[in-house]
């Protein structure tokens, strides 16, 4: 059974279509991929997924326990505690001028408000609240350990060095004890050792919480090298969906990274060790096609 | 020597040769500016020729002065060596360290300013004078602590403040005097439907931020007191609310003699009867007032409401991702801000007797919020020096009349550009997972 399926989602802005009848399915303890050129609807999805968006039409629904809730209907941000989808974002959205703990505290605000009654138990200081917080700060300590920043714990989170903020960000989502995980290119701006420590906190996570992943990354080091399961979008529809090593064969997939007439050419493995090109901004039709699909890297 | 970095040691080989042409030009054009402006403002008086005319007399020889002065000086900063500002590392983050210290200490500084406000009225130098300017204090510490849970925290900025203190006020007038309620009774109330009217502010800026919420809140401040103004069968319009009975000591009055046999709160303690047991009596309920705000908001902050406040002020779009509801949240900083707002209200009402809608100006939510400002967005502590500093400045700029308002003008850009994020700029977090090594935060 999956854990999140998209059926028929249609998102327009406008005249502009920016997702166009997209269906897919992911999979608990598994690592599915969105991948596109820039302005492909990635983010969109996302969007609509975490109820930033309200789809124009389609279907999303999100089993959770025995049950289908039905995301395109309850408030955005309902979603993170009745669906159990979490997310992080393209840039950074911490909250930079509280700490890294508080960070994870906030986090875990729904059941926390619960114990503190309202935050009357809380300000009576009793104990059910006492312990609700403890547990809270052992959760934190949890992930600090995972990611490494037990030592930073008390320092302000807008202080931490990039890749640190990114590793925050995927904590902090993971402190509200999601079932599903959408990550937003968590390795945009990671240098090379950074991005595979990523990879390995991924896998890490896809192990041992049990949780799905969804993710959409650039950087095709990631994305073959931890996903079970990608899907590419161009121009709001998906053109192939399959696993890694089918995608990278795939003629579609090609032409839409490199545009038909460059197809050639990356067949002779000339373009392919070219550096990833920057991620543009999101949403922007204009699109660069630059060859950022290393292909011929096995 | 705009090119040199602060700090560098000037020699007089090092110094670049004097541009005779460009300073005698930035001069020239200060004393130009000094001729346009004087003109009007001193150049020419009007007077009274009789039978309620006005005549014109010229000074043109005060402007040619100033003009001249500004000349002057205005090479003299040119030509003049700039003090050269020593940063020295160990001297430089003064007032920082100071702000670090006093928040480790803080718990021991809390005991000893409350102990010496509730001294106050006991010192000998103490006067009634003193302890009504305490009083007054009080009222602004509280109305910014209270206004510091909506900026400072919740980070919605609010420049109609004043509103809820004016329904505070008017909702105690009106129930003490028609309602016959007693101070102890009403005062709940006020909070409450103060706290009601933040709501209903609340409810219509849920999508603003920034400037457009400032833009809305100011409008709201406006609109209450013009309702205040012009509702006259309710609120007795610009004459407002007289005779609004004072406070009494739990049941006895603070009176000579009381009416009908009761006994007085002299009579009763068997003392002197002395006008300053009330201002006395005031400046202590205001003082536990202002020190309830507070206990409210530290132990709030530390709570998941406090803390959803503070992640709503660094990114409301995070906080939805993560399951808070952000209109939950802004109300509830709106109702709770309100409440204290109210309940300082209300006693402004009964200290005074008598409100009208004039006490209720944007002036008021201008100097509230520039207490809060001044303070460092979100520092008790700083709320606290700020309110000293803003209502005595005044006091004792009493002498020099019309240029008080100079005075502290002045004093606001002094304080910004020395201390540009508020005298306490400052945030201790609300939880450590290491707390032996409590290094603060500076912000």
């Amino acid at each position: 059974m999956p854990l999140v399926a998209v059926e028929h989602l249609t998102m327009r802005f406008g005249g502009l279509i920016a997702v166009d009848n997209l269906s897919f399915t992911a999979y608990r303890d598994e690592i599915t991929a969105i991948i596109g050129p820039n302005g492909a609807g990635k983010t969109t999805v996302f969007n609509c997924l975490t109820g930033f968006y309200r789809p124009s039409s389609g279907h999303l629904s999100m089993h959770v326990g025995g049950e289908i809730v039905r995301l395109e209907r309850i408030a955005g941000f309902r979603i993170a505690r009745r669906a159990g989808i979490a997310r992080t974002f393209q840039n950074i959205r911490l909250f930079a001028g509280m700490t890294v703990l508080e960070n994870l505290i906030v986090a875990q605000h729904n059941s926390l408000m619960a114990a503190s009654a309202f935050s009357i138990a809380g300000l009576l200081g009793l104990r059910r609240y006492r312990s609700a917080e403890a547990a809270a700060v052992e959760r934190a300590r949890h992930w600090l350990d995972r990611i490494g920043l037990t030592d930073r714990a008390d320092g302000l989170a807008g202080a931490l060095p990039y890749g640190a903020q990114r590793r925050l960000e995927i904590a902090r989502a993971l402190c509200t004890g999601p079932l599903l995980l959408c990550l937003d290119e968590p390795a945009a701006g990671l240098n090379p050792r950074e991005s595979e420590e990523l990879n390995q906190l991924l896998l890490l996570i896809r192990r041992e919480e049990g949780i799905g992943i969804l993710l959409i990354e650039h950087d095709m080091n990631v994305v073959m090298g931890i996903s079970d399961h990608v899907i590419v979008l161009d121009y709001g529809r998906k053109i192939a969906d399959a696993a890694p090593a089918e995608i990278r064969a795939d003629p579609r997939v090609i032409k839409a990274y490199l545009g038909e007439e460059d197809i050639a050419e990356a067949r002779e493995g000339e373009i392919g060790d070219v550096a990833p090109a920057e991620a543009g901004a999101q949403g922007q039709p204009a699109r660069t096609r630059g060859p950022d699909f290393p292909l011929s890297r096995e | 020597m705009t090119g040199f970095a602060r700090g560098t040691v000037v020699t007089d080989d090092m110094r670049p040769p004097v541009a005779w042409a460009v300073i005698l030009k930035d001069a020239l054009l200060a004393a130009v500016v000094a001729i346009l402006l004087a003109l009007p403002l001193v150049g020419l008086q009007t007077y009274d020729i009789g039978g309620g005319a006005l005549g014109i007399r010229t000074h043109f020889d005060w402007v040619a002065l100033g003009a001249a002065a500004v000349f002057a000086g205005r090479l003299a900063v040119r030509l003049l060596p700039r003090p050269q500002f020593r940063r020295d590392r160990h001297r430089q983050p003064v007032f920082k360290r100071l702000t670090v210290w006093a928040n480790r200490q803080a718990l021991r500084l809390a005991f000893v300013g409350i102990a010496l406000a509730i001294a106050l009225p006991l010192l000998p130098f103490s006067s009634r004078y003193l302890i009504d300017l305490g009083t007054t204090v009080l009222i602004y510490v509280m109305l910014g602590w209270g206004l510091n849970i909506v900026v400072g925290l919740a980070g919605l900025l609010d420049l109609g403040y004043v509103a809820f203190y004016a329904v505070g006020a008017y909702t105690f007038g009106l129930l003490a005097t028609d309602g016959g309620f007693t101070f102890w009774e009403a005062v709940p109330f006020s909070g409450l439907v103060a706290a009601s009217f933040g709501i209903i502010l609340g409810f219509p800026v849920l999508r603003l931020r920034g400037d457009y919420l400032a833009i809305v809140t100011l409008g709201f401040g406006e609109i209450i007191r013009i309702v205040l103004l012009n509702w006259a069968s309710l609120t007795g319009g610009p004459n407002g609310i007289g005779g609004i009975p004072r406070p009494s000591f739990f049941g006895l009055p603070f009176a000579r003699s009381a009416p009908d046999g009761a006994m007085t709160f002299h009579e009763f303690f068997g003392i002197e009867f002395s006008p300053d047991h009330r201002v006395t009596f005031l400046y202590l309920v205001i003082l536990a007032l202002a020190l309830m705000t507070n206990l409210f908001t530290l132990r709030i902050r530390k709570l998941p409401l406090g803390r959803a406040w503070e992640a709503l002020r660094e990114d409301e779009i995070a906080c939805r991702a993560l399951g808070i509801n952000p209109t939950n949240v802004k109300l509830s900083a709106f109702a709770i801000g309100a409440m204290f707002g109210g309940l300082a209200g209300s006693f402004f009402a009964t200290r005074q007797g008598f409100i009208s809608p004039e006490s209720f100006t944007f002036i008021e939510s201008a100097t509230i919020l520039a207490i809060v400002v001044l303070g460092g967005m979100g520092s008790q502590l700083g709320v606290v020096l700020a309110a000293i500093l803003l209502v005595t400045l005044p006091e004792f700029g009493r002498a020099f009349a019309e240029f008080r308002m100079l005075m502290f003008g002045a004093a606001m850009v002094v304080v910004m550009v020395w201390r540009p994020g508020g005298l306490i700029s400052y945030r201790e977090p609300t939880l450590r997972l290491h707390p032996q090594s409590s290094v603060g935060i500076g912000r």
